[in-house]
């Protein structure tokens, strides 16, 4: 039963707005840069908007969405109230007042700096001090994730806690962590030289500290994809989780590897040595584990339901899955995305191929598949299956959900696989402008061309997944039930301690940081020769 | 109907076996990175421990002769106050009489040397100071700021800013601004001037150029270019002159000495 609605709700409307006003900023990010416009003569307004995108995409939208399905997931996997409801809502107005703070200096152009923040360039303070008002905000909700679980262990001593909630939770302590590189970057360099208390910055630790998040945010974004698949879909298309445990190994691995690994953000990067580099690509390597074991136990899980549903033959019972679930559809398109962006990232990861398209369009296209595809693409599912149960009313048409969802896929596709092409051409990445009329560029002139298509193909959809939210508030009053997730197959007789707790599993998160990140750090930190001059931008 | 499921009391295998695996792996791959890869690569007469050290990323000192090629002295984020104490303008006014005969009385010069009038605070400090350092070098202006005080040149900075930008004699208004001006050269790695020059943003340092003389801007482009001017931090403005065309800095020069009126701050 979900008792705190309206705080559910609040969080995944700011999140779906700010979505769509960044949807469109890309869209027309594409088009200014693409051979259908002319040069629009400012680059200064590329960077402004490319900005905002950035911010938004990155660090409002998922982390809202996060945070309104991890106090979804509490309530009903618990069967508790929310503990620290007023908490709750300080730590969306926080969020709410950051983005506003932040947004205000980057539409004025003054920190066009990326949301990457780029250090040397510096834009005006408020827009860092925003940025750390929503992280502080999605703290909060760290704390109440890891309140609400105490509470419920000392009040079911010797019971497993349902896999939804060990997820979620497992979740929000990768974030906890591996956003403290980010604001370490921010809190001890960014913001007094922003605040013109200093005036040099060191620029290679900077990035080190911020590869230090750039990793693990993925998989913080990847959190409620991946508790979907395994607590939603099967129950949602009428079958059952194949194995509760590798649902718990997959979370467990994730919190362990998924951070340590951030310098294969810095494979060019001088200040950080070739020993490092390879340590990182190595256990990047390891973080494919959790993500194959679980392809593999949604499939196996799916084909449980087909079989159910009186499918047969080795493959024929793919035909028999309720294709016309939007749900059913969502996770089949998340898991061909999943599989190209994977199969990019395995370039991406390696210390030698990352050399051929390290910095080119590439790298956009593999985000924007893994996120903006895989990972986007199941937050709408995750939208259409707990709408009702927040507004008590019924959401409406399968039919324009499944509409939404074929053209998100077609549109993702559309848009990031001749991005992926320009970048094995060359095709940098960040730039403002190209002049198709060079020779050089000429023969990536029509893969942009179509490549901005595919974006407005994502505009459309992401437009009508917003009216078909909007609809919902005012559909048939309906009452759905209580929230469920999936049942496993087999519940285990016994959880093992281990797989019920996180103590072990942090410990070697931060010994694996000590290990990975503490010479890089240390040597960059203790010298006083690596700084440079900042560079302001936006300002006289 | 939910299943309850009991937890298992023993830790202690999880712990010993999760502890172990990492570790191993940890070991496996630093062997791998920083012993057994970096000896491979073979670089002769390398240490066993000086390979180690190459691929923690300790640096080695540079064998590079930096000297004569040291960049500039000045911290530009704070170099001069956003207001400047009342005195300092007058201040700044007599000591700019010994500047006149080249600047001109009101900042705006009628030999080739560059207009001061209502440039950025920042600006005026930074290349004074950079001239007083010898970072930039002038035969023509050196000397003249030699024995200046930092005190001196926080005055002038303030005077030069607070003069009017008149308009030019020389302006010729209607010279269409030159692709390199609007667009730069993306593929040669050139920005829009104006995106750090104004007109389309300003970025601290740098200097307004409008109204200054052909030949004044065409020298410093040049100078830039051949790296006989080398004040400019992180090569910022070498890196943009290197990659012009002898005919995109004739070109940029004069449209820039064309243009009628510098924009006001
Ligand atoms: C004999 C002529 C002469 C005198 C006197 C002179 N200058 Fe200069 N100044 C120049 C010339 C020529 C340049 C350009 C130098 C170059 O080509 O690099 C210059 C450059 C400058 C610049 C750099 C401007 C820019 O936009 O980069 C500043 C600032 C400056 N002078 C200030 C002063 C001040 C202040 C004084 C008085 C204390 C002064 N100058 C006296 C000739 C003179
Ligand atoms: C990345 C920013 C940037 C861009 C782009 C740029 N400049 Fe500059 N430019 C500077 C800075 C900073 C300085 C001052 C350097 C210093 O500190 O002495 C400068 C100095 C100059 C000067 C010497 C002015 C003086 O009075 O000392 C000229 C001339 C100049 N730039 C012309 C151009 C032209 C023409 C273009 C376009 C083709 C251009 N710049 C593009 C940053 C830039
Ligand atoms: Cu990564």
């Amino acid at each position: 039963m979900l008792h705190s609605r309206k705080l559910i709700l609040a969080h995944f409307w700011l999140a779906f707005i700010a979505f769509g006003a960044a949807l469109l900023l890309g869209a027309w990010q594409m088009f200014v840069r693409s051979p259908l416009s002319g040069w629009i003569s400012n680059p200064e307004w590329y960077y402004r908007s490319l900005t905002a995108h950035g911010t938004v995409m990155g660090y409002v939208f998922p982390t809202l969405v996060a945070m309104g399905f991890g106090y979804a997931i509490t309530e009903s996997s618990l069967k508790q109230n929310l503990i620290g409801r007023r908490w709750a809502w300080a730590g969306f107005l926080l969020i709410l007042m950051g983005s506003v703070v932040a947004m205000v200096p980057v539409s004025m152009g003054l920190a066009s700096v990326l949301y990457t923040f780029y250090p040397p360039m510096i834009g005006n303070p408020l827009y860092y001090i925003g940025v750390v008002l929503v992280v502080v905000g999605s703290w909060i909700w760290v704390g109440l994730m890891s309140i609400n679980l105490r509470i419920w262990k000392k009040a079911h001593p010797g019971e497993a806690v349902p896999l939804a909630m060990f997820a979620n939770v497992a979740g929000s302590y990768l974030w906890a962590w591996t956003a403290v590189g980010a604001a370490l970057e921010l809190l001890l360099q960014i913001i007094p030289v922003s605040l013109g208390l200093k005036s040099t910055i060191d620029a290679g630790l900077a990035r080190v500290f911020f590869s230090w998040t750039l990793h693990a945010i993925v998989y913080f974004w990847l959190m409620p994809t991946y508790i979907a698949y395994y607590t939603i879909v099967p129950r949602a298309i009428g079958g059952r989780l194949y194995s509760d445990t590798m649902g718990r190994i997959s979370f467990i691995l994730f919190l362990v590897v998924a951070m340590p690994i951030g310098i294969h953000h810095a494979f060019a990067d001088p200040q950080v040595g070739a020993g490092f580099k390879f340590i990182h690509s190595a256990f990047t390597a390891l973080v494919a584990l959790p993500t194959l074991l679980t392809v593999f136990t949604i499939c196996a899980s799916v084909e449980i339901a087909a079989r159910l549903r009186g499918g047969r033959g080795p493959f024929g019972w793919v035909t028999a899955l309720p294709w016309k679930n939007p749900i059913m559809l969502a996770v089949a398109f998340s898991f061909v995305m999943l599989g190209f962006g994977g199969a990019g990232g395995l370039i991406n990861m390696s210390y030698q191929l990352d050399t051929t398209i390290h910095n080119t369009q590439w790298i956009t296209g593999h985000f924007h598949l893994i996120f903006g595809g895989a990972i986007v693409i199941m937050y709408f599912a995750i939208a259409y299956d707990l709408w009702p149960h927040l507004t008590g009313r019924s959401l409406g048409s399968e039919w324009l959900m499944r509409t939404q969802l074929w053209l998100w896929f077609i549109g993702m596709i559309i848009t990031t696989f001749p991005w992926h092409y320009v970048g094995i051409l060359g095709m940098p990445r960040r730039m403002a402008f190209f002049d198709y009329t060079s020779p050089a560029l000429q023969p990536e002139a029509l893969s942009v061309a179509i490549s901005a298509f595919g974006g407005f193909i994502l505009v459309i959809s992401g437009f009508l997944f917003l009216a078909i939210l909007y609809r919902g508030q005012f559909g048939e009053r309906n009452e759905p039930g209580s929230y469920s997730f999936a049942q496993a197959l087999h519940m285990p007789q016994k959880v093992p301690a281990a797989l019920n707790g996180y103590a072990l599993w942090v410990a070697l998160m931060i010994g694996l940081t000590v290990t990975n990140y503490g010479y890089p750090i240390l040597q960059l930190a203790l010298r006083n020769d690596t700084s440079v001059p900042a560079v302001y931008v936006g300002v006289q | 109907m939910e299943e309850e499921t009991e937890l298992a009391s023993s830790n202690k295998s999880w712990v010993v076996s999760a502890v172990g695996i990492t570790l191993v792996l940890f070991a496996v791959s630093a062997l791998l990175g920083f012993i057994i890869f970096p000896a491979a690569e073979g670089r002769e007469s390398e240490s066993l421990w000086a390979s180690i050290c190459r691929a923690a990323g300790l640096p080695v000192s540079s064998t590079v002769n930096t000297e004569g090629i040291q960049g500039t002295k000045v911290a530009i984020a704070n170099a001069v106050p956003s207001i400047p104490p009342g005195e300092s303008i007058g201040r700044g006014a007599t000591l700019a009489q010994q500047c006149a005969i080249c600047h001109g009385p009101t900042g705006v010069s009628r030999a080739d040397a560059p207009n001061l009038a209502g440039q950025y605070p920042t600006v005026t400090y930074k290349q004074l100071r950079d001239f007083k350092d010898h970072v930039r070098v002038s035969a023509v202006m050196s000397p003249f700021a030699e024995h200046l005080t930092e005190e001196n040149i926080q005055d002038l900075a303030a005077y030069y800013a607070s003069l009017q930008r008149i308009e030019l004699k020389t302006a010729k208004p209607g010279v269409a601004a030159p692709t390199i001006v609007v667009s730069g050269a993306p593929l040669r790695g050139i920005a829009p001037c104006g995106s750090c020059h104004g007109a389309i943003e300003n970025k601290l340092g740098s200097p307004w150029l409008e109204g200054q003389s052909v030949v004044y801007l065409r020298n410093q482009l040049e100078a830039f270019a051949q790296g006989s001017r080398r004040n400019d931090v992180n090569e910022q403005m070498r890196n943009v002159a290197r990659a012009m065309t002898q005919e995109e800095i004739e070109a940029a020069a004069q449209y820039y000495a064309s243009k009628p009126h510098p924009p006001e701050i």
